[in-house]
């Protein structure tokens, strides 16, 4: 167990290394540069701002100090768009904020997607299963920047039970809107999930020889059914678990939180360097470590998988 | 207002007499007597997540300089009709030529009580161009005239040797390059705030945060949350605090201009802007709370005439004015727009203070004579329906981009037979591919950075960074260099717009309107200042 971990973890070091440099690549491709506006800025401006923030440097040099920042002083440098602030800043402020509501819409997606799932499942064909499926059908077929702005309409507007916006330092009545918006889409996909799942285990032998031998109904779903039926919802967690908690982007720009997602699409569109690369290292690494928590969980609830 | 006249007054006595001192009154909100005040004075405005930095001499952007103007003042600010107004100078004497002004400071204070010097101005000033602060505004300073400004910022000259001297420590001497009757309109511009050495010395880049920062304006920052919000509140420590009403003024990022509006429907914002297309309809259910004002800035066309393009057609003056004359402005400002833009057949915003618009014969004559002569036009060019022109034409991905550039395209096929190939692209894309010369025709627009005519008309000049369709005319390059001395520079003005229009160096589309809505109890804004520099001391509100 130790040795796979620490072996997952050699793997995830070139894997950054290469993350880095190919976002870096990509971004220097890309046409324009952090300070260019409307407004053409003179040539000797120019030069000043690129020799203050090293762009004068030749690329190999720039991306090698980058690097070496990141990796020995965990430094991920001045940003080019908040004058005033560097990445560590932006970082710092945004991504406890869409980590709190990710976590929260995380928790609640799980929890009522996988709920549904077994009700529905184990109640096929009646009008529980119904309902579940209704529900989750319905919470598809709205993404969820359309589900943004009907919440706003009917909380904010109608009713004016909560803000439609802003962060307020993390107050409960900002929360709750973002979370319900986010959480949404990817519950109905939990829950459509485990229904599946959980019927294709329900029918399976073993569960048709746990019932013939009088286990209670209660027992052969909890104790023999959920665990395997559990497997294929795991593999979909973790990623979405560093979705949630990350690129909740439409989300974060929607409610103007003022969280990770809105500034990684900030940064993108304003060729804020230092930021998009700051803000990709962190996706990559968090990547990395829900993908290696899967591998685990899948080890703890499988037997047959071996690590 | 009375305030406005007599400095109008005041400012044409000046502009005749050559040196004068001049003291005028102060300016605060004005609450007319018998106002019942609301209880809780918060001004809550939305803005983009562009609130980039809190330091004077980085601002780059018109949301950013509402929220540093709460926080720092220049010599002058712009009054309720954008004419300037005193600030942190009581008064200014200026020699005969407009080359020298020295202005007397009044005794304002910092936010921790210091005394607001002469010799923070010439800190400030001087940071604004040195390359070390790497700022993208640091041409300002020389465009406005400061001796020495462009040496400096190129690295060939020391910060010192900036035109700008403190005499001791309420008098600030400032040394033009040019002669500049103008130049006390420049001052409200961020670039030329002060700011607090001994902080910014001490904490470094950190020196915006709450908890560091120093300013004179009449709040201080009581919270930055880039991309969410930044709250700021009334300075006890500012010089006119006596006279200021707003006590807390809350910048609130909202992306999505919809949902400012449904927000500010919510009452959680006080003003937003109107999403594109919905003035009309929102004037009609809301005639007291939507506002459309004239806003500094023109909506063209560039025109590539460098070799770096190969379609010869744009080189002849002939297809150029078909071009332009085919155009119907109406349809865009009325059937697209909706917000109260106007038409634009000439460069510099009309209602810029100072100047007189010269009249361009297209804007006098009807659509109809303009796509007649028009159609002649690429005739005498040998273009038409039979031999068809095809025209590429870049612009940035937005609907209101797209829409104009569809409409154009379809008038001149229908009028001219042009075939308009639209490309978009990124914002940024379009800037770079812009620079580079590397498109036939593409989307620009500008807003002045102070109030006179020359913050457009200098675009036109061969040499500027920002004549974006390489356009170059001696002609019109000596005017521009005359106006800057001249007695009444209206005239080479109007030389250099009728000029430029015959050449077609860009196509003027619109002029813009600022179209948002604000909530009935705000009182004080400045409706009239076309550059629309709002400063929260002057605002109110009242009892609903």
């Amino acid at each position: 167990m130790i040795q796979f971990i620490l072996r997952r973890l050699a793997v995830a070091i070139p894997t950054l290394l290469v993350l880095i440099v190919v976002s870096f690549m990509l971004m220097k491709m890309a046409p324009g540069n952090p300070f260019a506006g409307e407004k053409n800025v003179p040539q000797a401006v120019l030069d000043n701002i690129f020799a203050r923030y090293g762009l004068d440097k030749p690329e190999w040099q720039q991306l090698l100090e980058y690097v070496y920042n990141v990796v020995f002083r965990f430094d991920f440098g001045p940003s080019f768009q908040y004058r005033d602030r560097t990445v560590n800043d932006i970082i710092a402020q945004g991504f406890p904020v869409t980590f709190t509501y990710g976590a929260w819409a995380f928790v609640l997606a799980a929890l009522i997607g996988v709920s549904l799932g077994i009700v529905a499942a184990v109640r096929q064909n009646s009008w529980a299963d119904y309902f579940a499926v209704g529900v989750t059908i319905g919470a598809q077929v709205v993404p969820n920047f359309v589900m943004a702005p009907l919440l706003v309409l009917v909380f904010t507007l109608w009713l004016r039970w909560l803000p439609g916006g802003g962060w307020n330092g993390g107050h409960w009545s900002n929360v709750i809107l973002p979370v319900i918006a986010l959480s949404t889409s990817y519950m109905a996909n939990i829950a459509r999930i485990t229904r599946s799942s959980m019927l294709e285990v329900l029918s399976s032998n073993y569960i048709r020889t746990a019932r013939a031998k009088g286990l209670p109904s209660r027992q052969v779903i909890f104790e023999h059914a959920l665990r395997p039926a559990l497997l294929p919802v795991v593999s979909y967690l973790g990623p979405v678990f560093v979705g949630m908690v990350t690129g909740s982007v439409v989300i974060d720009l929607y409610f103007s939180t003022g969280g990770i997602g809105q500034a990684f699409v900030n940064s993108a569109l304003n060729r804020d360097y230092s930021t998009i690369l700051g803000i990709t290292v962190l996706l990559g690494a968090l990547t990395i470590a829900a993908n290696l928590i899967v591998d685990i969980l899948y080890a703890w609830i499988d037997p047959k998988i071996q690590l | 207002m009375k305030t406005a006249q007599t400095f109008k007054a005041a400012a044409v006595a000046v502009a005749l007499l050559g040196a004068t001192a001049l003291t005028m009154p102060t300016f605060a909100a004005s609450v007319p007597e018998g106002t019942t005040l609301a209880a809780e004075q918060v001004f809550k405005y939305r803005v983009l997540d562009n609130i980039n930095t809190l330091d004077p001499q980085l601002v780059e952007d018109v949301d950013t300089s509402a929220v540093v103007r709460s926080l720092f003042e220049g010599l002058y600010n712009s009054g309720a009709d954008g004419n300037p107004v005193p600030g942190v100078a009581e008064s200014y004497e200026v020699n005969a030529d407009n080359t020298v002004y020295t202005f007397h400071l009044r005794d304002a204070k910092w936010s921790n009580g210091d005394p607001v010097t002469a010799g923070d101005f010439v800190y400030a000033w001087q940071r604004a161009v040195n390359p070390e602060t790497a700022s993208n505004y640091a041409y300002f300073v020389g465009l406005v005239g400061v001796v020495n400004a462009d040496a400096i910022v190129a690295g060939e000259k020391p910060v010192e040797e900036l035109g700008v001297k403190a005499i001791d420590d309420k008098t600030l001497e400032v040394n033009l390059a040019f002669s500049s009757p103008w130049f006390i309109r420049t001052l409200s511009h961020a670039t030329l705030y002060p700011s607090p050495k001994a902080v910014i010395e001490a904490k470094g880049i950190e020196w915006t945060k709450p908890e560091n920062i120093v300013g004179n304006g009449a709040y201080t920052l009581a919270e930055n949350t880039p991309g969410e919000r930044v709250i700021v509140k009334r300075n006890p420590n500012y010089w006119d605090d006596a006279h200021t009403v707003l006590n807390e003024v809350q910048f609130l990022t909202i992306n999505d201009e919809n949902q400012g509006l449904t927000r500010w429907r919510a009452g959680e914002v006080d003003q937003t802007d109107v999403p594109a297309g919905q003035y009309p309809a929102l004037k009609a259910e809301l005639p007291d709370e939507t506002f459309s004002v004239p806003q500094f800035c023109t909506y063209y066309f560039d025109v590539n005439m460098t070799d770096k393009q190969s379609n010869e057609a744009l080189k002849d003056v002939r297809v150029r004015e078909a071009l332009n004359l085919s155009i119907d402005r109406d349809v865009i400002v009325n059937g697209i727009l909706q917000g109260g833009q106007q038409p634009a057949y000439s460069f510099a915003h009309p209602l810029t203070a100072g100047y007189i618009m010269p009249q361009i014969p297209a804007a006098s004559m009807t659509q109809d004579e303009r796509d007649a002569r028009a159609e002649e036009l690429i005739a005498e060019a040998g273009y038409g329906k039979d031999n068809p022109l095809t025209i590429n034409y870049i612009y940035n991905t937005s609907d209101a981009h797209k829409k104009i550039a569809t409409v154009v395209g379809q008038m001149w096929k229908e009028k001219l037979g042009v075939t308009l190939n639209l490309q978009d692209m990124e914002f940024q894309t379009l800037i770079d591919t812009r620079h580079e010369k590397n498109f036939e025709l593409a989307r620009d627009a500008w807003c002045g950075d102070y109030n006179e005519a020359s913050t457009f008309l200098s675009l036109l000049d061969s040499n500027s960074d920002q004549n974006n369709s390489g356009y170059s005319n001696a002609q019109v390059d000596g005017w521009l260099a005359e106006a800057k001395t001249s007695e009444d520079p209206n005239v080479q003005y109007a030389e250099v717009e009728t000029q430029t229009a015959k050449d077609v160096a860009i196509m003027p589309i619109y002029y813009y309107a600022k179209v948002f809505m604000q909530n009935e109890s705000v009182k004080g804004w400045p409706y009239d200042d076309v550059e629309q520099n709002w400063y929260a001391k002057d605002l109110y509100k009242v009892a609903e």
